[in-house]
């Protein structure tokens, strides 16, 4: 028997942490046991990349995914959802590329898309990553938070609610 | 008040009731309000170029909504972010969370492959 304590005490313990840093930057971290170099690879060759950048459980299958990544380079990420009857796209440009140590690139499939900045430290083999989201407001990452279609249903049938009603007013 | 009181007899009553409470100015610039500090509902009634009377019925709909709650201290009734509300922002967060996790948990597996690539490689090229 392990001696270790399940994770059951703890459910929401995990090597992933979220920080809300303020009204509109949200903070996301994680630590890869693996060299800068190599996780930096992950992100930025768009056959790695379309390996993990959609996990299973959100339900969407890639349709293309091409990524210049360079300063001023452009993505484009294209996705197959169960609910939406045409391909749902992402894209924007990269601001920033340092090999190894930083990402920063633009979101410019709404008018309210976040400035996302990775870093990427690497210590004893091991890479701590930082990703950075910056929205233009409150507003804007309330709706976007969780990404791809994943804002909390609550959260998006108010949102919606709150449109019809203002359009009323 | 009626109808908030029939709506709150179905199932997605709580979610209605919210609607219901937020979708005011005022009572949004409540909420946005109490985000920053407590205050009591003289303050806000004040704040917002209100009667006292006019702020209690609206301070009620929060409440009744879940995302104010109140407490009277003294002959000052004090009003403060209701816990559904800070409940939701919790939610919100975890669902964030679960979303970098998977991806993540994928990540790490890219990362893995990657490892041992290198290492396959490096022994190829001593040989």
């Amino acid at each position: 028997m392990d001696a270790r304590t399940e994770s059951d005490s703890t459910p929401t313990s995990s090597r992933t942490s979220v920080e809300r840093k303020s009204e509109r930057e949200i903070i996301v971290r994680r630590t890869f046991d693996g060299p800068a170099r190599l996780v930096f690879e992950a992100w930025t060759k768009p056959e790695l990349l379309k390996r993990w950048w959609v996990p299973k459980s959100m339900g969407m299958s890639f349709l293309a995914c091409e990524a210049d990544v360079r300063a001023g380079g452009k993505y484009r990420f294209e996705f197959l959802h169960p609910s939406a009857p045409t391909p749902v796209a992402f894209f924007g440009k990269y601001l920033e590329v340092v090999p190894h140590s930083r990402l920063v690139w633009t979101n410019e499939e709404s008018n309210d898309g976040a400035v996302t900045t990775v870093t990427f430290e690497e210590k004893k083999g091991k890479t701590l990553l930082v990703v950075h989201e910056v929205y233009p407001s409150k507003e804007a990452l309330d709706a976007n938070g969780g990404m791809e279609n994943a804002m909390p249903e609550t959260f998006s049938q108010l949102d919606e609610l709150l449109v019809d009603l203002r359009s009323k007013e | 008040m009626l109808k908030l009181n029939h709506m709150v007899q179905y199932a997605s009553a709580g979610f209605d009731a919210s609607f219901a409470a937020i979708s005011d100015a005022t009572r949004r610039g409540v909420l946005e309000q109490l985000g920053r500090a407590d205050a009591s509902i003289s303050d806000l009634a004040e704040k917002f170029h209100m009667t006292l009377t006019g702020m209690k019925k609206h301070v009620a709909v929060l409440e009744q909504a879940g995302l104010v709650a109140t407490e009277k201290i003294g002959r000052v009734r004090t009003c403060r972010l209701g816990s559904r509300r800070l409940e939701e922002e919790a939610a919100w967060i975890e669902r964030y969370r679960e979303i970098w996790d998977a991806r993540f948990d994928e990540l790490d597996r890219v990362v893995e492959e990657l490892k041992r690539q290198e290492k396959t490689d490096g022994r190829k090229n001593r040989k």
